[in-house]
Order: structure tokens, then sequence, then C-alpha cells
């Protein structure tokens, strides 16, 4: 079967070359399974690109006419959309819309077309979680001041409001009563050019928490990997420190959320990879799914290098209509990819951010990914991974300590007041980690800084554990340990370690993958 | 402190005290799952063993009122990485460490965990003891009995019948609403979440211990049976499969993990003991008669032997996608099925929930 790639071109702000990555595994995969692949990238500073992970490359724009092109060229059997990413994915459902697959007759693999339009199209994905009982954010769209009395009585609080059509979102803002909502949202209306605005349950200070899962044609399912986002709610999960697997989220939790991931899937019919967002209260069991990701996002390239479970390369089999348990698990050699590994480790994930280059760019992270890479790192303990973490990142400082907000006497610089140090610590930027750790050193104790940024305790705790115990990156790594996805229950020969402290390391096999 | 982990193969890890003074042994097994290492602590088929979680932070979401499967705790110690001091959980009650010294059990931290591990999936499940100095750990595994053979079922049954409501336990004497069918559980080391699925599914759990014999069980005019999980090995409990033949066709029967094997061992088959066995809330399941794969929730050291069920009255249904073995049986003729894997989670997926619907289902079709 000659099989038809699109790749993910340009690498640009909000991406961490994932797309390569997922794209490269996949030509692999493909190949492996007897496929002629036919690539199209526009990118040649990529793996995909290389010579020999495609059997016809083609170095042409990304757009339809040159698809078209190339599909008149090499007719392909099949296109596989879900696997470059947000372009790959949006040029191909341009190609089904033109007409152009069914002219040259060629089927699209994996997840359909009509499955990640509902997923993406926000009221059809609205509808489809209210059918099969999955909660979504409550939203209203308010005309008149009397549809916005008649909203005072059922609004959750708080809520935010959103005016439509006007400059930059004035007008917007939260209201934590009724009082507050129909004040807001009456000055709101005024100002909306259409006298619009819209209002939603506000979800700022929740946990945000991901599911990565997989689904195959015989509706086979399986979670790859959760991950728990260290920043609450209103920062874009690629801006957001993230832990794998989560760590504040008890076993009836961590199942009551992997069980609505699956449902959603499920009922979306995805055949490949998906990703779910979800928001999760803090002090109750409520929970809202926020997004999902039909297709092979940036946090799956995350959650398949911190479990060691080939995401990409399983997604492509899936495509071709294997399934889950036909597929071997490379990694153990002697199980199936039909199973969720299990971690004996924690990982830490810091988005890697341009501000160094950008000098004079806004550093307040928000719902607009920022970020232009990430480091992970991997360790027995969340304190020694995220120390490597931040060293990875390689930016001025190597600890929790930051000049900015201790001061240096030695440079005359002072440190930050309380105040300013207070608004550092309420409000998402790159250097919030270091602004939570001077709080902290300020004794200002865990549940204050909680409740001024709302990150959980959990994380404040170890923070403020590195700070007590002043670790620093000069205690040597002394062997290395293997990301096997079965916590140590299998025998494997995966060649990928991650460096800890403990004495007992695996055997090393060869030292291509150290983390 | 320091405190000392022996293996009976002379193998000694040092570690720091987690829970209780004193010292303890059991049999050294280890669970991969992520999370609910309070279901797993207090689930009554851990019994006589010391639990090793591989996954190296426990205790950080602190230990809450709901998540007990029982009124006790079950193993005789855990083996940790890292306990978690400050937990975080808006339903956290105290910490791990706290629990322990409460219930005066005797753990062990700053283990490592996945050396450990798989040095136990290499040498296979073995006896181990724990104390604060070595020669103490020397002394205690010396008199330890062999886990094979001791008889926790009996120690862990209920001592009384009881009935499960919406509130948990009542009495015996409760009334029975009649529009619910009877499920009488023979308890040989019951987790309360099959309890609450089972309530949950519409049918009058009825708990009887694991002694009661055939016709007192019949004399309570159960709609169905469950067998239900447990501790220790299957061949020892004689008596409890004698009540299972005598029951095999009088009325439908479900078996859940031990139930597994007691089903087994009443047609005829046999039972095997696993080398370091199945636990976690990651093992995949193929039912043979769909093809449909099932992530499962799995505790359990022995496992039915396929060969010994030919010429029996009960088939394979599903198998482990892992190593083959034997995760499922039916005996067609007498309506009686058994899974060996667990349904009710507590902890681990939820996947397989449906079956205590199609139960309830199946013996309400019977009243009828």
């Amino acid at each position: 079967m000659k099989v038809f790639v699109i790749g993910s071109g340009p690498i640009v702000i909000g991406q961490a070359a994932e797309f390569d990555y997922a794209g490269s595994q996949a030509c692999r995969a493909l190949r492996e399974e007897g496929c002629e692949v036919v690539l199209l990238n526009s990118n040649p500073a990529t793996i995909m690109t290389d010579l020999g992970m495609a059997d016809r490359l083609y170095i042409e724009p990304l757009n339809v006419e040159f698809c078209e092109r190339i599909i008149a060229r090499e007719r392909p059997d099949a296109l596989l959309p879900t696997l470059g990413g947000q372009t790959g994915l949006n040029l191909a459902t341009q190609l089904a819309d033109a007409g152009i697959l069914e002219k040259y007759g060629v089927r699209t693999l994996g997840t359909p077309l009509s499955a990640i339009k509902m997923a993406e199209d926000r009221s059809s994905f609205r509808g489809l979680m209210r059918e099969i009982k999955e909660p979504v954010p409550e939203s209203w769209i308010i005309q008149t001041p009397d549809e916005l009395q008649d909203l005072l009585d059922v609004a959750p609080y708080p809520c935010i409001i959103r005016p439509a059509y006007t400059l930059g979102g004035t007008g917007g803002g939260i209201a934590n009563s009724r009082e507050e909502l129909w004040e807001i949202g009456n000055n709101g209306l005024k100002l909306s050019m259409r006298s619009q605005i819209m209002v939603e349950r506000s979800l700022l200070g929740w946990k945000e928490v991901e599911y990565e899962v997989m689904r195959d044609s015989a509706g086979n399912c399986i979670t790859i990997c959760n991950m728990e986002n260290l920043d609450p709610m209103g920062v874009h999960t690629g801006d957001s420190i993230v832990v794998a697997p989560s760590q504040t989220l008890s076993d009836v939790e961590y199942h009551m959320l992997r069980s609505a991931s699956l449902r959603i899937i499920q009922s979306l019919g995805i055949e490949g990879g998906c990703n779910v967002q979800l928001a999760v209260n803090p002090d109750s069991f409520d929970y809202y799914v926020i997004e999902v990701n039909p297709r092979v996002s940036r946090s799956s390239a995350l959650a398949s290098k911190a479990t060691g479970y080939p995401i990409a390369r399983v997604a492509a089999k899936i495509a071709l209509g294997k399934t889950l348990d036909e597929i071997e698990n490379q990694v153990t050699g002697s199980t199936k990819a039909c199973f969720e590994p299990a971690l004996d480790y924690c990982v830490v994930k810091i988005p890697r951010w341009p501000f160094d280059k950008f000098t004079t760019g806004d550093r307040t992270l928000f719902t607009q990914m920022k970020a232009t890479g990430e480091v992970m790192a991997i360790d027995r303990t969340f304190e020694d991974a995220l120390m490597k973490a931040i060293r990875g990142l390689e930016v001025k400082t190597k600890d929790l300590r930051h000049t900015k907000f201790m001061g240096d006497p030695s440079e005359g610089i002072p440190p930050m007041p309380d105040d300013e140090l207070k608004e550092m610590v309420r409000k998402p930027t790159d250097e919030r980690l270091w602004a939570l750790a001077e709080a902290l050193r300020r004794d200002w104790g865990v549940d204050e800084v909680n409740r001024i940024s709302r990150v959980d305790r959990w994380f404040l705790h170890k923070i403020l554990g590195i700070l007590e115990k002043e670790m620093s990156p000069s205690a040597d790594p002394v062997s290395f340990k293997m990301v096997d996805t079965c916590a140590g229950e299998f025998e494997s020969s995966t060649p990928y370690y991650y460096s800890t402290h403990e004495l007992v390391g695996d055997q090393v096999a060869a030292p291509s993958h150290i983390c | 402190m320091d405190r000392f982990l022996l293996l009976s193969d002379g193998t000694v890890f040092k570690g720091r005290s987690l829970g209780a003074e004193g010292s303890t042994s059991g049999e050294v097994v280890f669970n991969t799952g992520m999370t609910g290492y309070q279901e797993i602590l207090t689930d009554p088929s851990y019994a006589g063993q010391m639990v090793i979680l591989t996954y190296p932070l426990i205790g950080n979401y602190g230990i809450n009122e709901d998540d007990f499967e029982s009124d006790r705790i079950q193993p005789t110690s855990l083996i940790v990485h890292e306990a978690c001091e400050s937990p975080s959980n808006w339903r956290s009650r105290q910490t791990l460490h706290e629990l322990l010294v409460e219930r005066g059990i005797v753990a062990i931290q700053g283990i490592d965990t996945r050396a450990l591990t798989k040095h136990i999936r290499s040498k296979g499940v073995t006896l181990g003891a724990i104390a604060d100095t070595q020669k103490e750990a020397e002394s205690i595994l010396s008199g330890a009995p062999s886990y094979d053979e001791l008889d926790f079922v009996y120690q862990v049954t209920t001592r009384r019948a009881y009935k499960w409501g919406p509130a948990g336990r009542e009495s015996i004497e409760t009334e029975d609403d009649p529009k619910r069918p009877r499920l009488v559980v023979l308890d040989c080391g019951l987790k309360y979440n099959i309890l609450r699925r089972f309530w949950a599914a519409g049918c009058r759990p009825i708990v009887l211990p694991a002694t009661t014999p055939a016709d007192e069980i019949l004399d309570w005019q159960p709609d169905g049976i469950l067998l239900s999980p447990g501790p220790g090995d299957p061949q020892r409990l004689k008596p409890v499969i004698e009540t299972v033949k005598s029951l095999l066709g009088e009325r439908p029967i479900f078996g859940i993990c031990l139930g597994n094997q007691l089903l087994c061992h009443a047609v005829g088959g046999h039972t095997y003991k696993l080398k370091f066995g199945h636990r976690g809330s990651n093992h995949p399941v193929k039912d043979l008669k769909t093809g449909q794969v099932t992530i499962t929730s799995q505790n359990h050291g022995y496992a039915v032997h396929q060969d010994s069920l030919k010429g029996t009255a009960a088939v394979v249904t599903q198998l482990n996608l892992n190593d083959g073995t034997v995760e499922g049986i039916e005996c067609p003729d007498y309506q009686a099925r058994s899974i060996q894997y667990h349904p009710e989670a507590a902890p681990g997926p939820w996947d397989s929930r449906p079956y205590f619907a199609q139960f309830v289902q199946e013996m309400s079709s019977r009243r009828l």
C-alpha cells in the first residue's frame, strides 16, 4: 500500500518540534508494515525528511495545490492525516472538502475526518459530551438585560464574562456574585458592538489534568499516561510545568478521570492517539472536560518519552487496521502494546520560553502558548527530577535561586519587595517557579502561597523541602535506571535510561538514549 | 532510624523506619499500580504479605475516610521508596505514616524498590523480615512460618453473617426489599467495594463466613452466590471447595479472584503458584469470545491450570495477554462463571464494572 504522509511544516512558537518526532516514528512504522511512504514536508530541517525515512520525499509548500499535484503524480492509496499536527490535519480536511481525496480514490487512515471535526467543533463536541453525560463548563450567550436578569439565579459563581466584538476584551471580567454579574454583564452589553456577552463558569484555580489515550478500530481503549499540571487552570498546558504521573489524585479520582477519557474516545471513534484535558476541582469530585486533541500532539510526544511507550508508532499501526493486542511492545519484546505503562519514577517537564531572546516580550502566561521548546527530566523523586529539569533549561539559574527575587548584595540588587513578589506568585509567568520558591524562603507558608497562586500544596511542600535541604546540583548521580514501561515487572531490553542517586542501576545495554 | 529488610536468600536492603516500632515478616510481593495504596493496605488478599509498591512516591494524597476496603490493615508490612510527609488532597485526614502507627504496622521506606522488585521478579516471591537491626531480622525470619502453609482465609473471613445496604454493613436481622434479588456472598476475604458495586447494581448482598455449609447457604434462598476473593493457596481450602461443589447447579454462581480458583477446584481442575504473581492496575485480559481486550486490576499469586480443566465442566473464557494465564472460566451446565481479576477495582481501572449489573441481571431473570 502506498501511503501519503503530510509533515508538520515549519517549527513555530507554540510547538516543541513534536510533530517531526511523531511523523518520523510513523514513517518508520508504516515502512515496517510494508507500506510505501510518500512524504510531503516544507521544512527540510527535520528528521522526517532525512533520506531513508520515506520512499518518496517532496519538499514543497504545504497547501492544497501542491498536495493535489503530488497525489496526481503518486496516486497513493491512502492518506495518514493525524501525525503531522494541526497543519497536516487541516490540510487533510481541506483536501477532503475540496473533493480531491475522492477524485483520486485516496482513503484516509486512522481516525475518520468526521470524528476529528466532531472533536474540534465546539458546539458539536459539547453536544456529544452532553449525550454521554460528560460535563463541559456551562456557558451562555446573553444579548439583553432581561436575559442577564434570568441568568443571575442559575449562573455558577465565579463566572467569566466576555463581551463579544470588543477590542482586546474590554468590559470583561470575573463575577463572584449576582451583584457583580449584573454590573459587569450590563457594562459588557453596552461595550459590545453587537450587544452580546458570553458568560462561562470560571475554572481558575482548578487542577489541570491530561490523559493520553489510544483506541483501535476494534474498540480496545487504553491510557498511556496521565499528567498533572503544576500550574492550575488558566495557563496553556504547553506553557505549564507538568508532572507525570499525576501526584495529588487518589485512586478513585485517577480512575474516574481515566474512565471519562476512555468514554470520550470511544464515543468519538478515535483510531489512534488522543489527548483529553480536564479541569478538576481541588476540593471535590467535580471535573469538566476542557478539550480533546483527536491526534498525536505535543502531549503525546511528552507522554511517549515519559513512559517509553511509542505512541506515534502504535498510532500509525492502528491506522493501518492493526489492533492493540496484535502490536508488539517493542520495549519489553515479550508483551503486547495493549497495556498501560506503569512508571516507577517521576517525570517533570518545564517549558522553555524565548524571553531571553525576546527581552521585551510580555512574560505573562495564559491560554496562548508562548514556549518554543521544553525540557523533560526523569528521576526517582519529584525533587531530583525538578532540579534536573531546571538545569536542563540552560537559563541563568541552576537551582531555585533567582537574583530577580532574592536580590544580590554583591551586585547591589535588593530583594524584591513583598508586594511585588506577591504579584509574581499570583501571576503565571515563566519565572513563577522561582517566585514561589522565594515566597516559601521568606516563610510565607505553604497555605498562604497556595492561596495566592493556587498551586497545589503538594508541589509547594516539595519546593520547600528542596529549600530546606539546600539541594544543589553538586551531588553526582551514581547509576542509570531503565525506562521499561512496566516498573520492572518484565525483563526489558530497551536502551532508554535516566540517571539517579540510587546505588543499583540497570544493566546498560547501549549508551544511545541517556536521559 | 535505620531499618532492614532481609530476604530468605540472605539479601539485605537497608532503609529507614516507617510506621510502628518493632519487627515483622511475610511473603514479599510487589504491586505496580501508581495509585491505590490505601485500598491495597486494606485488601484482605494481602494477608501475610509484605507489599512493595513500585511507584516511588507513596502517600501523596494521604489517607481518607472512604477508601478503606476492610476494617483493618491486611498486609504485614509495606515497603516503599518514599513516604510522603505532607500529603495534599481534599479528602486526606492523616498521613500514611500516621495510619501505620495507629494500626501498629511496621513498615520500611528509603528502599530501592526497583532493585528489590527486579530481585523478586528473577528469584520469585520469597519470605522476608523487617526489623531495626539485621540481627533481629535474621531471628524473625528464621522463626517465620512458610506463607504456603498458612490458612489465611479463616483469619480474614467475617465471624458473623451480615447484610449490606446503602450505608454499608447492616445487621443480619434487617428486613430485605423483596424487589432486590438476594446475593449470598461467601466471604473468603472480601473488599467492601464488591458489596458497594453489587448494591449499586440492584441486589441485596448477604455476607456469610467462608465456613458456612452449602445447606445453610441455600436456606437463605439466594438468587445468586458470589465466591469472593481472598488470600493464600486455594488448594488448602478443601471444605470450601466441597461447599462450592454442592452449590454447583443449585444457583447461578459468580467468582472473583480466589473465587475463580475455587470454581476451578470444584469442577476438578487445579491451581499452581505463579513465580511473582499479578499485582497491579494494568493487566490486559483478552475475552476469547469477543476478542476484546480489557485493562484490569489484579492481585493474585496463584492461577488456574489451563490443561487441568480439560474434560471438566469448565471452559476457559479469558486469557492474560501478557503471559497467557487463565483469567476467566465458565461452566455452562451449572450457570457458573468466574474471573481472576477484580471488576470492583479499588484500586485500578473501572473497565470491568459491567460484570456487576450483568450478574444481577442473570439473578433477576432467574426469579421471574
